[in-house]
């Protein structure tokens, strides 16, 4: 087990730096001068020069990077461009709602494809089955701007439900209204996660239906589903574990593009808003934050699957 | 195998007869749109804004009374070109990547193995966010991030299938007959992984009109003057409040699309492996629905009256 963690915490650390690397050399290939680029075509040249010491483009670039690196060690993102106010400050003000929106839509997403993937895979021969298995084909290739609309239009237009869009003025001082508020984001994103993880569970179970362990426990009287549950279950959460790290990428990408349709000031939105003004250290300072999430979570579910898993155990001796 | 009854296995299913013919009616649109739609997609005619669907116009109108189903045709052009391009793309990539991931020196096979690893973890819209901040959103950012994101995916999947393919018995039993490397590739080897490239590309396809869909949403994708499902999704979105549901068409288009992408991958992976092709015509047969394990279990005659005609009575 150490010997495994030592090797995949290198991994995580080796994915961070390459990420730095990545992508402070993507938002320094700018065609032509960034300085200049950046004043755009109103810029006087002394505009142009203070910029460019300001960012410190007069130095080699490995330097640049170097002193950008050694910021993000001590959690130093630098200064907006366009604000000047810190960006370290800013992006975690917007975690408070990224990671719950995430962390909400993760519940929705388990909630609505392992139950539904395991009850569908003791039916996966009858209609009832099929009919899950094809609709949850249908929900993961719908994109999830099409979806979120349809919500909106449904539960927010017609019904009356919830917001439309938006988030209380007040953050979560009254969290009920910003409960209300991640409902319909949340689900936009959960119902596609979701209708992944079903389909992950569903063949997971359905691999478990042939067990010998599940047979016996129905041949002993258990009825199909509670055998299933009762002996199916652990192993066919192994593999649900196992996917959860390609569900946080879902979760990411949901949220830059859900965060933008629902009007929350979360750290998609910020970096969508950013990328549009070019604010070059805000977008590298979100980028690594998003891409270190996803790292990271990467690692605690490899971690976690490790762990849970006896037959791994079993090696390591 | 023979290519006529691979293409003759893969219309048999039901999933990839209905996707080949979702992808050929889009592809037919696309080039028709070139030369013809039923009304110029991008005419404004503020007297004629939010008109219901009728026989004039198909799906009704917008907010600035452009006709909606020309547009989405005019738009399903641009779909075909970033998804097949995105697709090439991931394809160079990844097979570029693979190739150098298990032909060349060891040192070097296994840090691009490990970059691999690294690189799978990045999605593909922090890459697109990253490019459109650099060089500003359009049609080609789409590619470029797609289809650098999907060829990572690529090269993975397809460093662990020449890895499996390389240990089977007719590559050792080639081998051993004295064929060289390169006639083992492309004889033995190339024809066993093809169509685990024919199912990626489909995926990468799919995963570039999601993308392409996402970001001309978000502003960084397509131009005004470059029609697209996402733009009129994005166009619609404002007037969400008064007319929800002119989202329908768009929406239905490039869903529609994904999936039978997505189909036309499973259908692939079904038809092209031959001990499933035989295993598809079994079950085919008919199986007694209440019971889930058939095809394994042995039918027990007590079970069925149908099969003791005349013994009892």
């Amino acid at each position: 087990m150490t010997r495994f963690l030592l090797g995949r915490t290198a991994l995580f650390a080796l994915g961070l730096v390459v990420a730095s690397v990545l992508i402070f050399a993507t938002l320094r290939l700018l065609p032509g001068d960034v300085a200049q680029s950046i004043a755009g075509t109103t810029g006087s040249p002394a505009q142009v020069a203070a910029l460019r010491e300001q960012l410190g483009l007069d130095r080699p670039i490995a330097a640049q990077y170097l002193d950008w690196a050694g910021g993000l060690l001590r959690l130093d993102l630098g200064e907006s461009l366009v604000t000047g106010s810190p960006v370290a400050g800013e992006i975690a003000e917007k975690l408070g709602v990224t990671l719950p929106l995430a962390g909400l839509s993760l519940v929705f997403g388990l909630l609505i494809g392992v139950p539904a993937g395991v009850w569908a895979a003791a039916r996966h021969r009858r209609p009832a089955g099929l009919v899950v298995g094809v609709g949850s084909q249908l929900l993961a290739a719908v994109p999830a701007v099409w979806l979120g609309m349809l919500l909106i239009a449904l539960f927010a237009v017609t019904l009356g439900w919830l917001p439309t869009q938006g988030w209380p003025l007040d953050g979560w001082q009254d969290p009920g209204r910003a409960l209300r508020s991640l409902v319909l984001p949340a689900l936009t994103i959960g119902i596609i996660e979701g209708a992944v993880l079903l389909r992950f569970t569903r063949s997971a179970a359905i691999g478990a239906l042939d067990q010998d362990y599940v047979r016996a426990a129905a041949a002993k009287g258990m009825t199909l589903d509670r055998a299933l549950l009762r002996h199916g279950l652990p192993n066919v959460m192994l593999s649900v574990v196992s996917v959860l790290g390609l569900q946080v990428v879902g979760l990411v990408v949901g949220a830059v593009v859900v965060e933008q349709l629902f009007t929350l000031p979360g750290l998609g939105r910020m970096l969508v808003t950013d990328v549009g003004r070019r604010d070059l250290t805000k977008v590298q300072g979100e980028l690594m934050t998003l891409t270190a999430i996803v790292l990271f979570v990467g690692l605690l579910v490899d971690v976690a699957h490790r762990r849970l898993d006896p037959r791994l155990r079993e090696v390591e001796r | 195998m023979r290519r006529g009854s691979f293409v003759r296995a893969l219309l048999r299913r039901p999933q990839g007869a209905a996707a080949v013919a979702w992808l050929a009616l889009v592809a037919l649109a696309a080039a028709v749109s070139r030369v013809w739609t039923p009304a110029d997609p991008f005419r404004t005619d503020p007297y004629s804004a939010w008109l219901p669907p009728s026989g004039a116009h198909l799906f009704g109108t917008d907010a600035v009374g452009r006709d909606i189903a020309s547009y989405v045709m005019a738009a399903s052009g641009t779909t075909v070109v970033v998804a097949v391009s995105a697709g090439l793309l991931a394809l160079v990539v990844g097979l570029g990547l693979a190739a150098l991931g298990s032909l060349t020196a060891r040192a070097v096979r296994e840090s691009v193995a490990v970059l691999i690893d690294v690189l799978v973890a990045f999605p593909t819209i922090l890459v697109a966010m990253a490019l459109a901040a650099a060089f500003g959103g359009s049609l080609g950012v789409v590619v470029v991030a797609s289809g650098l994101g999907y060829g990572v995916t690529i090269a993975r999947v397809s460093r662990s299938e020449i890895r499996r393919v390389a240990r089977e018995d007719y590559v050792t039993a080639a081998r051993a007959s004295g064929a060289g490397t390169a006639t083992v590739l492309l004889r033995h080897v190339m024809p066993n992984i093809a169509p685990v490239f024919v199912v990626q590309l489909s995926l990468a396809m799919a995963t570039s009109i999601l993308a392409e869909a996402g970001l001309s949403f978000l502003g960084y994708g397509a131009s005004a003057e470059t029609a697209s499902w996402g733009r009129l999704l994005a166009d619609l979105q404002k007037f969400l409040g008064v007319h929800p549901w002119t989202i329908v068409w768009p929406g239905l288009a490039i869903t529609l699309t994904v999936l039978a992408l997505n189909l036309l991958g499973d259908a692939v992976r079904d038809a092209a492996d031959p001990r499933l092709r035989g295993g598809g015509r079994r079950a085919a047969a008919p199986v007694d629905p209440r019971d889930p394990v058939a095809p394994t279990a042995a039918p027990d005659p007590a079970d069925s009256p149908a099969a003791s005609p005349g013994v009892t009575s």
